[in-house]
């Protein structure tokens, strides 16, 4: 099988409906750089190469699969090869197809194949790879200390936190993204195995259901609450706002980030059943929302202006609002999950809070810091891990890896 | 922490009423008893005599003398363990005395030697004249009857923090490690009329990782910390001051406090909530593990507050009132597998199947007890 092959080429779309012709114009136009459209279907896939990375301001996909890593190698220039390889086949499993040359059928049939075949025959589902560095890659192991970003300052203790180191923090994260979990969990599981030896997985998380829309065009989701989560939420088409807001540039610090943005995650562990006992009234309340419409206390409609005065001063949606915190926005991206139940019976659920911003330190810190503090959700909900990292700027062509900037 | 500051205050505009409506004295020659001045109970380590078994409806007095060894407790319960009265921590020797308000009716009494378990009960009957209450009034008594109870519980708080408080100050582990769990049972009996004061609660009752970077940590679990794992309390002086202070602070405005029947329905359901986050986990006392104190502590002040509110709900949803009692029951039962002389067993000596066992009776009383709050309202 030729190296250019993909999946879908292979192993044509019959159940995806989407006819073969079209499949290799969509494949030939994912090399060209364009700017990330709301997609039609869900098979298509989503440019690899551009300005800035994918899976930030690309419409949210419904799966996820997010992966941290510890370094084990000590060794810079491994380091650096790992990052080109995994950029080669993040390049390849973002087109739909398989993750090395020979793919999962296509080599010696004495080898171990260089694909692990479960997305076979699966289009490319709109997967997106996004890489971040964690802090503790800044350390002296690599010679990267000077080149820390200001802005990927550690996070503070915040109040009520329960964070578990063994699920918390990584040297390197990525995210996987894409309309079917096989998909992400086949690129995940490939890129942790070209990483063995070099990188260890430190901890992992699935998400469904996407709890965020970061485009107009798309409907807003709701979280295990019941609500619909990240109405006010920054979208790929405010642009004036994501420049100011989003992506880092030059002046702030680290040249090697511009273009690029930082990433905070939360898994934030709900008690759902004491939640779901409690009164329509209080959830409301608590949330400054409807819960049917998601319409903002006092409003009819969802994108009602928000009237923070006729909420309850800790109302949620009050408390993280950016005029209360110099207008500082976030670009949530989260995840529903459930991880089974707990060995007392109850779910173990809640959310997989994603956040891109430009400065952590002004941006999710004073807003995280607000809500630990107050607000009455806290009730219901435990942060257990937590993640910063620096997401640098997109791969431009199959010359460039990701992270060029920070090791070149 | 709770939402119960988050409700409706004054959502049911309630009668001034007191609860002094059953106190005209019975009809000469009805076959009402007399009432005696006072009613007097020889309580023992196994004993628990009163010395009538019938009084007339209105104000009774007791007096109730510790002739045992273990600090004993005396209640007279109403049908479901409604607590009409009761008094905390008569010690060996002392005589204390109990006014109780009580309408005509069947009535249970009972020594509580050790404070643990149903205690020596005895039957009481009260008859006489005794004026209907209507439906607010029904509501008005609910708040009142819990706020002697928050009464009672905070009255034995401050004696038993005080403690627990000199002990710290005199050094003496300890003696403060088994003054701990007893001393917070009476807190956590009451903790959702607590947490109506904003940062009191968390200045008593804050775990370390509740607070953020540079915040100062007080309270109980500051000291637990001390007693257990640094075993070092010599530093703590300035701490048990706080304590007893914001302790005496929070009873003071607890008691002051203006209850609404939401804040009762509420209260019992925050009460069990904290149970299936905190304490089924083993968080809230992390160290000392003495959480099975905390967790009977909330489910007896659970129950409290639901008898408190048992005439209304007698009236409006008596299905409900026997769901009540049998998950009540069931939940006291599973809990009492694990009872341990005047105490409980440690959180860490659980299996996971007994954690479950208990998560499960939680979430089967937290349920309809979450039916109570839209009754009341009504």
């Amino acid at each position: 099988m030729s190296e250019r092959m993909s999946r879908r080429k292979v192993f044509g779309l019959g159940a995806a409906g989407v006819a073969a012709a079209g499949a290799g114009a969509i494949a030939a136009r994912s090399l060209v750089q364009e700017p990330p459209v709301a997609h039609a279907t869900t098979s298509d896939p989503f440019p690899f190469y551009g300005e800035h990375q994918a899976g930030i301001v690309t419409p949210a996909q419904d799966r996820l699969h997010f992966v941290a890593f510890d370094v084990t190698t000590g060794s810079r220039a491994e380091l650096v090869d790992l990052l080109q390889e995994w950029t080669a086949a993040a390049a390849r499993l973002t087109q739909g197809k398989e993750a090395g040359s020979f793919g999962a059928a296509g080599g010696s049939p004495e080898a171990a194949p260089d694909d692990t075949g479960e997305a076979l025959g699966l289009p490319a589902s709109g997967l997106t790879l996004t890489i971040g560095f964690g802090p503790s890659l800044f350390d002296r192991r690599f010679g990267l200390a000077a080149r820390r970003p200001p802005a990927l300052a550690d996070l503070p203790k915040f109040p009520g936190e329960r964070l578990i180191p063994e699920l918390s923090g990584g040297d390197l994260c990525v995210q996987a993204c894409a309309h079917d979990p096989q998909v992400a969990v086949h690129a995940i599981r490939n890129l942790a195995r070209i990483g063995f030896g070099k990188v260890s997985v430190r901890w992992s998380q699935l998400g469904f259901g996407r709890t965020s829309s970061t485009s107009r065009a798309q409907v807003t989701p709701r979280n295990l609450m019941g609500f619909k989560d990240g109405t006010n939420n920054m979208k790929l088409e405010d642009a004036a706002l994501l420049r100011d807001q989003l992506w880092a540039a030059a002046p702030d610090g680290a040249d090697w980030m511009a273009g690029g943005t930082y990433l905070v995650t939360r898994k934030i562990r709900m008690t759902i059943e004491t939640w779901d006992r409690t009164s329509l009234r209080e959830q409301e309340e608590i949330f400054g929302r409807d819960k049917v419409k998601g319409a903002p206390v006092g409003k009819q409609n969802e994108f009602d202006p928000v009237d923070l005065a006729a909420m309850k001063p800790d109302a949620h949606v009050r408390l993280a609002h950016p005029s209360g915190h110099g207008n500082a926005h976030l670009l949530r991206r989260g995840y529903n999950y459930v991880d089974g139940s707990d060995g007392l019976g109850r779910l173990d659920a809640g959310l997989f809070f994603i956040a891109y911003q430009r400065d952590p330190r002004k941006q999710f810190v004073p807003i995280q810091m607000a809500l630990a503090r107050t607000d009455p959700l806290n009730e219901y909900i435990k942060h257990i891990s937590s993640g910063l990292f620096a997401c640098p700027p997109g791969v431009r062509d199959a010359g460039d890896y990701w992270g060029r900037g920070l090791f070149g | 922490m709770s939402a119960i500051t988050r409700l409706t205050a004054g959502a049911l505009a309630l009668a001034a009423l007191t609860a002094c409506a059953a106190e005209t004295p019975a009809p000469g020659g009805s076959a009402a008893a007399k009432k005696p001045d006072k009613v007097a109970v020889a309580a023992s380590d196994t004993e628990c005599k009163v010395a009538v078994s019938e009084v007339a409806a209105g104000t009774s007095t007791f007096a109730i003398t510790n002739g045992g060894s273990k600090v004993t407790e005396f209640y007279v319960y109403a049908p479901g363990d409604r607590v009409m009265a009761e008094v905390e921590n008569i010690v060996p020797g002392l005589t204390r005395e109990l006014i109780a308000e009580l309408p005509a009716g069947t009535y249970e009494t009972a020594c509580k030697p050790g404070m643990v378990g149903k205690g020596i009960r005895n039957p009481l009957k009260v008859t006489g004249e005794h004026k209907a209450l209507n439906t607010d009034a029904k509501l008005a008594e609910a708040t009142a009857s819990y706020k002697r109870y928050v009464k009672s519980q905070s009255d034995t708080l401050l004696v038993k923090t005080q403690e627990f408080v000199d002990a710290v100050k005199a050094g003496q582990i300890d003696k403060a490690k088994e003054l701990f769990p007893v001393s917070r049972t009476y807190w956590e009996r009451i903790e959702p009329v607590a947490e109506i004061f904003g940062d009191l609660d968390p200045a008593i009752d804050a775990r370390e990782a509740d607070l953020a970077e540079g915040e100062e940590w007080t309270g109980f679990h500051k000291i637990e910390k001390d007693l257990w794992i640094t075993k070092d309390v010599s530093e703590d002086g300035p701490v048990a001051d706080k304590l007893i202070a914001d302790v005496k602070t929070i009873v003071a405005k607890a008691n002051a406090a203006e209850l609404t029947p939401l804040n009762l329905a509420n209260g019992a359901k925050e009460l069990l909530d904290e149970v299936a986050t905190g304490k089924i986990t083993g968080e809230e006392d992390i160290w000392s593990h003495t959480d099975l104190w905390d967790f009977d502590a909330n489910l007896q002040g659970s129950k409290a507050a639901v008898q408190a509110l048992r005439p209304v709900l007698e009236e409006r949803a008596p299905d409900l009132v026997r769901t009540l009692d049998a998950k009540f029951a069931a939940a006291e039962a599973e809990l009492g597998k694990h009872q341990k002389g005047d105490g409980w067993r440690l959180h860490d000596e659980l299996s996971e199947a007994e954690l479950k066992s208990l998560s499960d009776v939680i979430n089967a009383l937290a349920e309809p007890i979450s039916e109570i709050a839209p009754i009341v309202a009504k």
